[in-house]
């Protein structure tokens, strides 16, 4: 038997409220990430793509259905145990970039190897190691408010890296950039998963979904349509 | 785990130095008041306590009062006799009057007071000699015209002269050889300088001041294995009965124990120690809730902080810490301030209002404890509210 799917989704329901307030935002999601995968996540507003990435990123528990992460039952698990998940297997990149402010590029960086027991000189060495990755290093004892939008959001990008995550998810990472800095973010994100990271990207731009490899289109809490990115179509044509 | 929390929470602290120092100041004030207030009450009970052994110890003062005929029958030199041969356990009983005088010496003269005295009175109310002599028992008994001076006699009238010993003055219009020079004995309080006293035979001054037999209170020193209370109720029914007075009659004398003075003292101060360290505990409570409030604004703020952390894997329990130990972290920095600014204080205000500074390593330590349960107290509720985040909404936040 093959290796099991990184990530699968089987008819993942979520409802938000109660009674007559409820809300569906996910209508019986079916999704399979496997491992080396670039997955795009496009959709319109309250097509279901957030609560989706929130599942995926255990952050959020489906309302009924199955998520399986490495073949392992999500659901089931207790709100300390999905913590410990996301610190060993994933890595979060946010539209906002997040990080911490008055605190330099490579204190942010060290961030989760804090949880992770690992002494100060481990985490300075990775987090230098992780910045030099996204071509940061020297820039490592500066601050956010120091750092350009692109900067930080490589900052934020390192941060994600450093744990060697499996699967890295990033929602809108270009959302706060401008098309340069986007594009910039997104060939270092294609570099990251032909180094092997599984990538999950929720984004609303197509040119940015041209850089996965798959591309995921949902609407009203359902996949519409899964397709092979234009990218990797031409990739495949050239090939042949 | 605690180490990192610690970490963090320097981390934390160092940003934001001025607000931290903020938050603590109603701990680093509270911790030092209290300190401040328990170690002046002690450094004035130590203060009291010494004034109250100048009394002498184990000892009672009997002196007459005011009788039911409104008048006051002094005790004589029989009733220092009676005292001495029938109640168990004295040691030594002295009679001592005293009245104002005006010394000369050398064309100068100075109001001081005469007292008659004895060698036991002396040895009852612990007075040393300093130089000279004491009375021989000749002096004592033919009431001989020496005497032995005080250190602000011999300050005041002797200052030029190399030694007083030897020199004769005068006490109004007695003429005196001054023997000896009496050990500084401290005040007992309520304004008079027991230094200022010029002692002489107790049968001179009731013959050439008094003029009578009487004295004005008498010294009784017992030793310190027997009961106080058994003893006060054996000289009161001697002295009843030695002064006749009739069952239902009032007591026309009064005795007074220095032990007994010396426990209502010392309980009346510490009470009132008691009572204003809790008043300024009260300040280490409101010290605590300003660290409250200080952690829910920091919570508040720092709320994408927080989702950052729990996406990134951090469990509940360990954002909890971190906030718990941040608060932990403040009041015992806040305590450690606290406590060395109480000692400044404290010793300063003992040096200024002439109290023996006196070094309480228990109320240090106490204050020290209280502001670190103060900051588990009062950090707990942020540090959960921290931890109860989701961190969908705390990524969110702005």
């Amino acid at each position: 038997m093959s290796e099991p799917p990184i990530i699968e989704l089987r008819g993942i329901t979520k409802t938000f409220g109660e009674g007559a307030a409820a809300f569906q935002a996910l209508k019986g999601v079916d999704l399979v990430v496997e491992r080396g995968d670039f997955l795009a996540v496009m959709g319109p507003s309250g097509s279901g793509k957030s609560t989706t990435m929130n599942i995926l990123g255990c952050l959020d528990q489906p309302s009924g259905g199955v998520f399986k992460f490495l073949g392992h039952e999500v659901q089931s698990l207790s709100k300390d145990q999905r913590s410990l998940l996301r610190r060993r297997y994933l890595g979060f990149v946010f539209q906002g970039f997040n990080l911490l402010a008055r605190t330099t590029a490579a204190e942010n960086v060290e961030l989760p190897l804090i949880y992770r027991g690992a002494t100060r000189t481990e985490r300075r060495d990775a987090a230098l190691r992780a910045l030099d990755r996204v071509g940061l290093l020297p820039w490592a004892d500066h601050t956010p408010a120091e750092l350009s939008g692109g900067q930080q959001q490589r900052v934020a990008i390192a941060r994600a890296l450093v744990t060697d995550p499996e699967v890295l998810l990033a929602d809108e990472p270009t959302g706060n950039l401008d098309s340069e800095r986007s594009v910039e973010i997104m060939k270092f994100m294609a570099e990251l998963n032909d180094q092997g990271i599984t990538v999950l990207m929720v984004t609303h731009e197509p040119e940015m979904a041209d850089y996965a490899k798959t591309v995921v289109h949902f609407k009203d809490g359902l996949v519409e349509r899964s397709e092979q990115s234009e990218r990797l179509a031409l990739k495949q044509g050239a090939q042949g | 785990m605690l180490g990192t929390s610690l970490m963090l929470a320097f981390r934390e602290i160092r940003r934001h130095l001025m607000r931290s120092f903020l938050t603590t100041l109603g701990i680093i004030i509270g911790v030092s008041a209290v300190i401040t207030m328990v170690t002046l009450g002690r450094g004035v009970t130590a203060d009291i306590e010494e004034q109250i052994s100048s009394l002498g110890s184990n000892m009672f003062f009997v002196f007459p009062i005011t009788g039911e005929r409104g008048q006051i029958r002094p005790f004589d030199e029989r009733d220092v006799d009676a005292v001495r041969e029938q109640i168990a356990g004295v040691k030594s009983v002295a009679g001592q009057i005293d009245q104002s005088v005006t010394a000369i010496y050398n064309g100068q003269d100075w109001d001081t007071k005469v007292e008659g005295v004895s060698r036991a009175f002396m040895d009852a109310r612990g007075i040393e000699i300093d130089q000279g002599r004491l009375f021989t028992d000749e002096e004592e008994s033919a009431g001989a015209n020496v005497c032995i001076v005080g250190p602000t006699v011999v300050e005041e009238m002797f200052g030029a002269v190399a030694s007083p010993l030897g020199e004769r003055m005068r006490l109004d219009n007695v003429s005196c050889q001054v023997i000896g020079v009496f050990a500084s004995r401290g005040n007992v309080g309520g304004g008079g300088d027991d230094d200022n006293s010029v002692f002489m035979p107790l049968t001179n001054v009731q013959r050439r001041f008094a003029g009578s037999n009487n004295i004005g209170y008498m010294a009784v020193s017992y030793d310190s294995g027997y009961d106080n209370t058994a003893m006060i109720d054996a000289l009161v029914s001697l002295l009843r009965e030695r002064r006749v007075l009739l069952e239902g009659q009032a007591n026309d004398f009064d005795i007074v124990d220095t032990a007994e003075i010396n426990e209502t003292v010392s309980s009346t101060v510490g009470t009132m120690t008691v009572m204003v360290a809790a008043i300024a505990a009260i300040s280490l409570v409101v010290g605590g809730v300003g660290i409250m409030n200080i952690m829910l604004v920091s919570v508040t703020e720092r709320t994408r902080e927080i989702g950052i952390r729990l996406a990134i894997g951090a469990l509940a329990r360990e954002v909890r810490l971190q906030f718990l130990t941040e608060a932990v972290v403040l009041c015992c920095f806040g305590g450690l301030v606290g406590i060395v600014l109480g000692f400044v204080f404290s010793v300063s205000l003992s040096a200024a209002l002439g109290f023996p500074f006196v070094f309480d390593p228990f109320i240090n330590v106490l204050s020290f404890v209280i502001s670190a349960l103060i900051g588990v107290m009062f950090g707990y509720f942020p540090a959960r509210r921290a931890s109860q985040l989701d961190p969908i909404e705390a990524l969110r936040h702005e």
